[in-house]
């Protein structure tokens, strides 16, 4: 599994927002294929993290390196990294009235096909592959025509960002927080979508509060931030462990209690 | 300025100059102009007393300040109210049209000479003071429809002309309306006879070139009972330091179960980034549903212009009629617009809409105002009226006047309001998935205005996407 290309490597990132220094120097490589999860306490940065490989605007990098596919990742705008195949899943994701999904989904396709030089789908060409991936992923198309995340239940907005994952087909896929605000039965459901979309080229991060996503979506790596930085590493067994024992235990005795 | 605001504040496209000979009258305004106006038009007594008597009155009458909006004083002398370009008397052929002309509207997306003609619109092209032509005449006239130049019918029609001409907007209904009434010099007359379904879309291109002169254009559509026609308005004019003023009157008269719709893409010079220039852009518009279930509706696409004033109207004067308007907005740079409508209530079962989206970025100011009128008569009224308004950028402003008048208990009204800002974060989504922020921004507006933009008819369609840099797909149809 080692011998696969790294696909992110993060190197003493450090950002910070107003003012405020969230990373302190996170180092982390993830390579094609595999799935990785960032956990870790109230406050630690892994929203940050996932925030800052996206690339919003609002989080300044001020120190460290990453490398998408071996080319600087902060050097890219937030679209140009979205059309060469990073995606987050965002925790809230935003509603923009009177677009459809299905006419929203389609430019995104689009916006991405032109980057790679292949011809843009027409609405027709587009419905057939939207089509497929819902079956792929064992869901029914009853939000396509409804206006982007508008109105949508906690629920709805997540899976909508997961059937988003899905069609775009990225190489990294960030899940920010992806299991909050979800009932049982409406995780199992994301999780198994997310389960059809693992494959050899395609690799994730998983941010998540709680153990609970990680008893259906089953990494390979582990990751306990804390603080703005790594301070644990390890495979599925050490959620568990996080599960039985909090976070307290792994918290640099120097920089006291997080907020 | 974040980068919203630099997708949104896009250069004017419409701004070049024709070089032109041109007839122009010397600035200033008196009887003797306004004679002199008439008598290059060739107009009938009758006219030229109409004109007089509506100068006279506009003497007595005070500019409106209620507007919110800010400008400094305008100098009537100082405006040309004539400026004709140089050329042949009209003539049934194109052939005759200076070509500098035919490419004038050609740059600007209106091809008039036959090869290139838009399929399913007619078009009248009024350059300055005049309308240099009108396509598909002879296809309209076996319809028994007329659609003219306004001085032309004047001169052909004028029994039609004189009774409907002032019977919705009277001379003296306002100061714009009146000045208008004194020394309007060209605009489209449209009469669609009785149980016609007007076979082309109708429209209008209104083109400012000269430098200090007024436009004052007048329109008038009758729709004769039964009938029904889809009228469309453009308008752009040259980039210039100076304000021009643009006050024109439009009249529409719906017989019994008539409908009427009547379309604008405002798209006057809104002046340079720092407020120097730009149109002001003071109109009289209105409609009267003066037939049993007749039926109005304007839609307004208001993306021009130093400052707009201007409230499309409906007189809901036959029972069971219908009065709609559909309106967006877009204040730029140092832009200002009062915009809103007047819907009144007099026949019983009347119905109104109301769905108006304001847009403001960079320094723009945009006001909503619109009256409501019920009147005692008005038994089982409805209204629904819908205002929101969209800030770009923390500069800009938007503001409601809503005016509700019911004098009649069984009226039933609704009125809702929202405010919305473009954030960074909708852009950052956007973004996420691949999108410029060019599109985001495009496709926000766009979401945002979809309610408008799809009264509009197709051929408009099109026009607004160029003008908002919209893309409409998905939302149109």
């Amino acid at each position: 599994m080692t011998a696969k290309p790294p696909m992110l490597e993060i190197r003493d990132l450090h950002a910070s927002v107003e003012g405020n220094e969230i990373l302190r120097g996170v180092s982390l490589t993830v390579r094609t294929g595999e799935v990785h999860a960032i956990m870790g306490p109230n406050g630690s940065g892994k929203s940050t993290l996932a925030q800052v490989l996206a690339g919003h605007p609002a989080y300044m990098v001020t120190a460290g390196s990453v490398h998408y596919d071996g080319k600087d990742l902060l050097d890219m705008d937030p679209e140009e990294r979205a059309r060469e195949g990073v995606f987050l899943a965002f925790q809230y994701p935003v509603s923009i009235r009177g677009i459809t999904n299905s006419y929203f989904l389609r430019s995104a396709v689009n916006a991405i096909r032109k980057h790679k030089g292949l011809p843009e789908l027409d609405p027709l060409d587009f419905l057939q592959v939207l089509e497929d991936k819902l079956k792929a992923i064992g869901w029914d198309d009853s939000f396509m025509n409804r206006a982007v995340n508008e109105g949508f239940s906690g629920g709805e907005k997540k899976r909508n960002e997961i059937l988003q994952l899905a069609v775009l087909e990225p190489r990294l896929a960030i899940l920010d927080e992806t299991d909050s605000g979800l009932d049982i039965d409406a995780l199992k459901t994301v999780a198994e979508a997310v389960n059809r979309l693992r494959g050899p080229d395609r690799s994730f991060v998983v941010v998540t509060h709680y153990q609970r996503l990680l008893n259906y979506i089953v990494p390979d790596y582990v990751h306990v931030l804390a603080e703005g930085r790594i301070v644990k590493s390890g495979g599925k067994e050490l959620a568990l462990a996080l599960e039985e024992k909090g976070y307290d235990w792994l918290k640099p005795a120097s920089v006291g209690t997080a907020a | 300025m974040t980068s919203i605001e630099t997708q949104v504040l896009q250069p004017y496209k419409y701004g070049f100059t024709t070089d032109i000979d041109a007839d122009i009258v010397p600035p200033g305004l008196s009887e003797d102009v306004i004679r002199l106006i008439s008598t290059k038009k060739g107009e009938p007594e009758w006219m030229l007393e109409w004109r007089l008597k509506a100068y006279r009155h506009w003497l007595t009458m005070i500019e409106p300040t209620w507007a919110n909006v800010k400008y400094g004083p305008i100098d009537y002398q100082a405006i040309s109210y004539y400026a004709a370009p140089k050329q042949l008397p009209r003539l049934d052929s194109l052939d005759q049209v200076d070509p500098k002309l035919l490419e004038t509207f050609d740059k600007l997306g209106i091809p008039i000479a036959e090869q290139k003609r838009l399929a399913g619109v007619a078009v009248d092209a009024v350059f300055d003071s005049v309308s240099v032509a009108t396509t598909f005449r002879a296809e309209l006239a076996k319809y028994g429809v007329i659609f003219c130049p306004m001085s032309e019918a004047i001169r052909e029609h004028p029994e039609l002309v004189r009774q409907y001409l002032g019977s919705v907007v009277p001379t003296n209904d306002n100061f714009f309306a009146a000045l208008n009434s004194a020394v309007f010099t060209d605009g489209s007359f449209a009469f669609i006879p009785k149980g016609v379904r007007c076979p082309l879309e109708l429209s209008t291109y209104f083109r400012i070139n000269a430098s200090s002169t007024g436009q004052f254009e007048r329109t008038l559509i009758v729709a004769e009972e039964g009938s029904h026609v889809s009228y469309l308005e453009g308008c752009s004019a040259p980039t210039r330091d100076e304000n021009q003023l643009h006050a024109a009157v439009v009249e529409l008269v719906a017989l019994d179960n008539a409908q009427i719709k009547y379309s604008t893409i405002q798209n006057w010079y809104p002046g340079d980034a720092e407020g120097k220039g730009g149109i002001y852009n003071f109109v009289t518009k209105r409609g009267a549903c003066r037939g049993m279930n007749s039926k109005i509706s304007w839609t307004q696409v208001e993306t021009g212009s130093a400052i707009t004033w201007k409230y499309p109207g409906c007189l809901l004067q036959g029972d069971g009629s219908i009065g709609e308007f559909y309106s967006v907005a877009v204040t730029n740079h140092r832009q200002q617009a009062d915009t809103g409508t007047k819907m009144i209530h007099i026949g019983k079962n009347t119905k109104s809409t109301i769905v108006s989206k304001g847009i403001s970025a960079g320094h723009g100011q945009n006001t909503y105002r619109g009256l409501v009128k019920i009147m005692k008569g008005a038994e089982g009224a409805r209204n629904y009226s819908q205002c929101d308004s969209m800030l770009i950028g923390s500069e800009c402003g938007a503001h409601t006047f809503p005016y509700i008048d019911v004098r009649n208990s069984t009226a039933i009204m609704e009125h809702e309001a929202s405010t919305s800002k473009i954030g960074e974060d909708q852009i950052f989504y956007c973004k996420q998935r691949g999108l410029s922020a060019e599109d985001a921004v495009s496709m926000i507006v766009n979401g945002f205005c979809k309610e408008v933009f799809k009264e509009l008819p197709m051929e408009f369609a099109v026009e607004a996407q160029n003008l908002l840099g919209i893309s409409l797909e998905g939302s149109v149809g």
